[in-house]
């Protein structure tokens, strides 16, 4: 189990090499650390080459920018990647991954709407949980 | 031409708000795009103002079905944040807990999905027997639902030794009728008519969305978290996954009620090591939360619950993220509904069991006009007609 581990996370290094950052907390819990532009490209990767499964994306807002981290769970492998990457403020853009990750579409809508990051690219970027008449520019999840 | 059939925002089958728009020709749906929202509560905001202790009870009120997978979830999440092994007797009760429920939650939809496909028969019987499974519930926990059984760090009650001789018995009970009523369904020739090759999700389509549980599990997607990350007492025992590779209505059926059985099997080993081990700790206290995040997950009946918590130091967390399976399951309609019937379409987004109280969330319909409409009853009635004649079919 655990070379099978190795291995996955050594392809992973030696495929982007400096441009990500690992830190492994645990075994089973390891972050990686990215640059917005490479995100579509290592999230490609781990979809279709290592058959990571998205559990889901989570925003959470900071001083300088919202962090959004993609949770993958690689199943047979007992292990969660989480991929973290950070949109600075007060251009919130990130290009949007649900082009070819359609597990992605519904997550990058939610965190468009509570988060107000914009998704290039994404299919349809309407609301998905907020109510039509909720003002334009308000974000319920931002810290301030 | 094409028409838009507006379905909801009140749904015909599951009693729970959202809002469909089917493009139909003639009776074919040709797209379809859903609405949810109605019921958005904000609990993640919520949890950011609760203690660490308050939110193990605040995320149990997510959903009232699988009202103890949020809780397993999350203290999950928090144990991986704190790095903490739990005694073994709680990792046996969380097990326990978390199987009686997922057969509680599968015989619920069983007796559903019966009756709108105009079985009611399976509704009595199944509903029925979900009774043996409540009082269970209420003996160990006190109540039928809203456990309150998890606690970080372990769990809040203990299962006694005096109860398991009865707790034994009426699993028996149930695993009998739980057997024929598997039998039944899976051996009845207008069922096979009805559901099978119905609301297709290949499995290429089943691992783009994402999608988890038994709605994966139906289309040949292996995945379990029970398994592959094994946590509470699912490493200790003896049971298998319930994999079928069609991907149709009739597989999802299935895999449910065959999961109840493996369910059953689980209990069992846990109450019989429960009872032949010394009594001890149940749980560890915890005092303080150092800061940090932890990810936790959890094989609800619907599929894998998610959460992800991020500490600060302080008593409360400063994120809570959750995910529920409806949020991953409901997007795959685009691959299974389309080319469908206006009549299976409302069995199809039932057989992935949706629960919009957990994802945050069928209903009227009308015609481009406005001035035909048919309300949730109609469609039940749509749905039964058509059973009705796939029975007069077979029988002539």
């Amino acid at each position: 189990m655990s070379d099978q581990r190795k291995q996955t996370l050594n392809s992973l290094q030696e495929r982007f090499g400096s441009k990500i950052e690992m830190e492994e907390r645990s075994p089973k819990r390891i972050y990686l650390l990215a640059d917005k532009a490479d995100v579509p490209d290592v999230i490609r990767f781990m979809f279709q080459e290592q058959g990571a499964r998205l559990c889901t994306a989570s925003g959470v807002d900071g001083r300088w920018g919202v962090e959004i981290l993609y949770h993958f769970s690689y199943d047979g492998q007992n292990m969660i990647v989480t991929l973290r990457t950070l949109v600075e403020k007060p251009f919130l853009k990130i290009d949007s991954v649900a082009n070819f990750l359609p597990a992605a579409n519904w997550i990058e809508r939610e965190i468009h709407e509570m988060f107000g990051v914009d998704f290039i690219g994404h299919p349809d970027l309407r609301r998905l949980l907020l109510p039509d008449d909720w003002p334009e520019g308000e974000y319920p999840y931002r810290r301030s | 031409m094409s028409y838009s059939v507006p379905i909801g925002p009140y749904h015909p089958l599951l009693e729970e708000p959202e809002f469909f728009t089917l493009k139909v020709e003639g009776e074919r749906v040709v797209d379809m795009d859903v609405r949810i929202g109605y019921n958005h509560r904000g609990i993640e905001k919520i949890a950011q103002s609760k203690t660490w202790d308050q939110d193990t009870f605040l995320v149990e009120r997510v959903c009232g079905i699988c009202s103890t997978s949020h809780p397993i979830a999350y203290v999950n999440a928090v144990e991986d944040l704190l790095g903490l092994e739990i005694p073994e007797r709680a990792k046996y009760i969380r097990s326990v807990v978390g199987e009686l429920e997922r057969i509680h939650s599968h015989l619920l939809w069983a007796g559903l999905a019966g009756h709108f496909i105009g079985y009611n028969t399976v509704f009595m019987w199944a509903w029925k027997y979900r009774e043996i499974v409540l009082d269970l519930f209420e003996h160990i926990t006190g109540n039928r639902n809203h456990y309150a059984m998890m606690r970080v760090g372990g769990v809040r009650r203990d299962i006694l030794k005096e109860d398991i001789p009865d707790f034994l018995a009426g699993m028996d009970e149930l695993n009998k009728k739980n057997d024929m009523l598997t039998k039944a369904v899976l051996d009845d020739p207008v069922l096979h008519a009805r559901l099978k090759g119905v609301g297709v999700l290949s499995k290429e389509d089943a691992i783009a969305y994402g999608v988890l549980g038994p709605t994966a599990r139906g289309s040949g997607y292996d995945i379990d978290v029970r398994r592959d990350e094994p946590y509470a007492a699912y490493d200790l025992v003896d049971w298998d996954v319930i994999v079928l590779p069609d991907g149709d209505v009739f597989a999802k059926a299935a895999v449910r009620l065959l999961e109840n059985a493996e369910s059953v099997k689980i209990i069992n080993q846990c109450l019989k090591r429960l009872q032949s081990m010394p009594e001890g700790d149940f749980f560890i206290p915890v005092e303080d939360f150092p800061v940090g995040e932890g990810i936790g997950h959890h094989e609800a009946p619907r599929g894998e619950v998610f959460h992800y918590v991020r500490s600060d130091g302080s008593n409360c967390p400063i994120r809570h993220k959750i995910r529920a399976p409806t949020f991953q399951n409901l997007p795959s309609f685009k691959a299974s509904c389309i080319g469908e019937t206006v009549a299976d379409v409302t069995l199809v987004t039932a057989s992935i069991d949706p629960c919009y109280c957990c994802t945050e969330r069928l209903i009227q319909v009308d015609d481009a006009d406005g001035n035909k409409l048919y309300d949730g009853q109609d469609l039940i009635r749509l749905s039964q007609e058509k059973t009705e004649r796939i029975r007069k079919q077979m029988k002539g």
